[in-house]
């Protein structure tokens, strides 16, 4: 690499850098560890609700502070973890997957990040001052409503939605076009790595389902703030408006979070099984299904609240439906496995514990499909330790994986293996032992979300057990993070490609420099850095002395142009800034819509900016 | 521990242009991501007032008057009749014609002004207020959603057509103009549906 590329591509030093920067890897970096330690707190926040209901009647929690812990915890989770987390391993290895530079927009995935965290702070800063939303993560009205709920609680946990959801379609539209448009030449569509499909999949779906809760709780501000009446049955609202919306998008995002997983269990599952992954357009096919599918079955959250009969049995129907494609997926990693030359390094020790664990959480999906039993079902502890197997097994696991697989190209280092198995069986093991129980309770009839329950009710034995397996997966969690800030020092050097893998990704140095790749990989199979001997093919001719990408076709990614890309900018920063104050004065008044929209327009103004000559003809040409 | 490995040089991109045109552009992607973004949000509030509107018993509700044809016929009269100079500057974009673009860019901020000046007064003649029941809700949502778009996208336009007579037009700058000139016509065919909906539905009977 030349010293005048890595000149091109070098971040200004010390804080201006760190603030001004639009370098993928370091703003994925930070995205990933704010999700991080978010999780961290979530997890606290889990543990100590386990600690109140470990015995009948204990008294750490009141009501009060136990409806706030589930809505922080649940909040935090869903909008804060989740969904961003997935959303900055993209903005981390797509690029690198694609051998290239940077993201299509490097300034957006800034200014996702710079509101991202004032998604962040917009929850646990009022959480610090004792204004903490307490409804849940679902909020719905009329409780949510003027009426119900004065004060703010209600309003910082609909405007921390719109922080976080403006963050991820910015990132999504930042990752659809990237990999639509800055693949490698011969990386055709059906040359292109599942866990890009997966992630342009999982782009598109946010595109079309976040906006339907923004507008949702766009609607519930409005409700509390200038006294319209979408939610007021009085005045001609409705009440079942919001939870229509709300599942919208809300049952789509399950599906945001679990596909990107595919991703990544297929990828792992392809390294360490020494084979390409069976069925390869099968599993497109089935992402792209599911894709579709999981925005036809919403309404099985609001099989409760007194819909058709008809409409029930159709949902009912279709969320059936959805598991065919899950399985299918299932089936072909078993193939893989079946067919391969298994290695059980830590990554792959993951995706089986994944494999367990979401067919678990599958089936009690496929139980709770159903109108009838689901009646029985809704609001217990059954569905408590549903989609907990389902979000933490479907996605959590496949994500702790991708940390040990990807752990080794983002550091240089090797993470531990003995302390990566002992976390590894201590999330595991805690993790089952926790939920597993929480599927008999419900059974039992013990509701969620209450604070305490008699000792009557015989619940105690299994609450006990319960949080003895939170615990041991929390201490398990502290293990992983140990580890990986042991090995961030002590782990042995990992070199450019030490398991040995297929894609792109690994061709480039560990860690890999801020231009990521000398020259433009040439790509000519689905595995490219297989078989190992040929020597890997690239194409010159990129600038070195600015930053430029190659911009290639949709279909066949053919060579089209060499795309200026931007370097570091204090823009993306204040512009976030001015969209986070036009945020929160909304919630004391609509007239922060008017002047809080000046500093936006103003920062927008000045990102777009182009820096060009001054004009040389017309009216308001330079003077020579 | 492994080295990166070993390249062979296959070809030279040096003599590619640095710039484009239409989808080819990256831009023209970001630019289609967030029309789907906004589309959405469309779709979306255009379903919510469905919604309120089949479960309503009258739409609109006794004692409001349906919305007023006058001001909201002119605006959708000038927004069509605008699709005519936006599509003859989308094709002098392509035409990489300078003195074109600057003028016709010019043109489409007058109009749009003119344009959002008429949306005023449809405002100003919109009742029943937004707080008064779930069918004023729901049509000043829609027309705030709308409005806002025009307002966004004037203002993009303003600030390209003082960009263009001050500076030096490079092939990126072209292809910007033409996202622009695709952005206004999102803009015109958004408000078919909205049109529809607002004033129209309520004279279903």
């Amino acid at each position: 690499m030349t010293e005048r590329l890595a000149a091109s591509w070098a971040d200004p030093p010390g804080l201006k850098g760190f603030l001004f920067t639009v370098d993928h890897k370091r703003i994925a970096g930070r995205y990933i560890v704010t999700a991080m330690a978010m999780m961290a707190l979530a997890g606290l926040l889990a543990l100590d609700m386990r600690w109140q209901l470990s015995l009948p009647g204990m008294r750490r929690m009141g009501p009060q502070l136990f409806n706030e812990s589930f809505a922080l915890h649940g909040s935090t989770m869903l909008f804060l973890v989740s969904v961003p987390v997935m959303e900055a391993m993209a903005l981390w290895l797509v690029p690198l997957m694609l051998g290239q530079r940077n993201m299509a927009f490097p300034r957006l995935s800034a200014f996702s990040y710079w509101l991202y965290l004032g998604g962040v702070l917009m929850l646990w800063v009022p959480h610090a001052l004792g204004i903490t939303p307490d409804l849940g993560w679902f909020e719905y009205p009329p409780l949510s409503g003027p009426g119900y709920s004065p004060g703010h609680r209600a309003d910082i946990w609909a405007q921390m939605i719109t922080f976080t959801e403006v963050a991820a379609l910015a990132a999504s539209v930042n990752v659809s076009v990237t990999i639509l448009k800055l693949r490698p030449p011969g990386m055709t569509l059906p040359r292109m790595p599942l866990f890009l499909w997966a992630m342009l999949v999982a782009s598109l779906m946010t595109i079309f389902a976040l906006p339907a809760v923004m507008l949702a709780t766009s609607m519930l501000i409005a409700d509390r703030l200038v006294g319209t009446q979408f939610f007021a049955p009085a005045a001609g609202g409705d009440v079942l408006l919001f939870q229509h919306m709300f599942w919208f998008f809300g049952h789509p995002e399950v599906y945001i979070i679990f596909v990107p997983a595919v991703g990544f269990v297929s990828t792992i599952v392809e390294t360490f099984c020494r084979r390409p992954v069976f069925g390869y357009p099968a599993m497109v096919l089935s992402i792209l299904a599911i894709g579709t599918l999981a925005f036809g079955l919403w309404v099985h959250h609001m099989f409760a609240v007194g819909l058709p009969r008809l409409g029930n049995d159709f949902y009912t129907a279709a969320s059936m439906t959805i598991a065919l494609p899950a399985g299918l997926q299932i089936f072909c990693w078993i193939a893989t496995i079946a067919g391969g030359r298994v290695r059980l390094a830590l990554p792959m020790l993951w995706v089986l514990a994944f494999i367990v664990t979401f067919v678990i959480g599958g089936l009690t999906g496929v139980m709770t499909a159903a109108a009838p039993l689901d009646l029985q079902l809704t609001d217990t502890y059954f569905v408590v330790a549903h989609f907990h197997y389902v979000l933490v097994g479907g996605a959590i696991f496949p994500l702790l994986g991708a940390f040990t697989y990807w752990y080794p190209k983002a550091t240089g280092r090797m993470l531990g293996e003995r302390l990566g198995r002992l976390a590894f069986a201590a999330i595991v093991g805690g993790f089952n032992l926790g939920f597993f129980p929480m599927h008999i309770l419900g059974l039992w009839g013990m509701p969620r979300r209450v604070y305490t329950y008699g000792p009557e009710m015989g619940w105690g034995p299994l609450n006990l057990l319960a949080t003895f397996g939170s615990t041991v997966a929390v201490g398990g969690g502290l293990l992983f993070v140990a580890n990986a800030l042991w090995s961030l020092w002590r782990g042995l050097p990992a070199g450019a490609n030490p398991w040995g893998a297929a894609t792109l990704e690994w061709a480039t140095a560990s860690p890999p420099p801020a231009p990521s790749f000398a020259m433009v990989p040439v790509v000519d199979s689905l595995t490219p850095l297989w078989p190992g001997d040929a020597p890997l093919r690239v194409m010159t001719g990129l600038r070195d002395d600015r930053r430029e990408l190659l911009v290639t076709s949709v279909v066949e990614a053919l060579p089209l142009y060499r795309q200026k890309s931007p370097g570091p900018s204090a823009w993306p920063l204040v512009a976030a800034l001015a969209v986070s104050v036009l945020f929160l004065g909304s919630i004391f008044t609509p007239w922060a819509l008017i002047w809080g929209a000046v500093p936006v327009a103003v920062a927008l103004t000045f990102w777009f900016w182009p820096h060009r000559p001054r004009a040389r003809h017309g009216p308001l040409a330079a003077r020579r | 521990m492994s080295a990166p490995p070993a390249t062979q040089i296959v070809g030279d991109l040096s003599g590619l242009p640095d710039s484009d045109s239409g989808p080819r552009h990256l831009v023209w992607w970001g630019n289609l991501g967030f029309m789907l973004i906004e589309g959405t949000g469309f779709a979306l509030a255009i379903a919510a007032a469905l919604f309120l509107w089949s479960r309503a018993p009258a739409w609109p509700p006794p004692g409001d008057a349906p919305p007023a044809l006058l001001w909201s016929g002119l605006l959708t009269l000038g927004l069509f009749a605008s699709g005519l100079p936006n599509g003859w500057v989308k094709r002098r974009a392509l035409a990489k014609d300078a003195a074109g673009v600057r003028r016709g860019v010019l043109a489409m901020t007058v109009i749009g002004l003119a344009l959002l000046a008429v949306r005023g007064f449809e405002i100003a003649a919109l009742t029943p207020r937004w707080d008064k029941d779930a069918y004023g809700s729901a049509i000043w949502m829609l027309m705030l959603l709308h409005t806002s778009h025009i307002l966004t996208d004037w203002g993009d336009t303003a600030v390209q057509a003082a960009w263009l007579y001050t500076h030096s037009i490079g092939d990126d700058q072209f292809a910007d103009v033409e996202d622009n000139c695709n952005y206004w016509s999102f803009v015109i065919w958004a408000w078919v549906p909205l049109y529809a909906v607002v004033y129209w539905l309520p004279r279903l009977g």
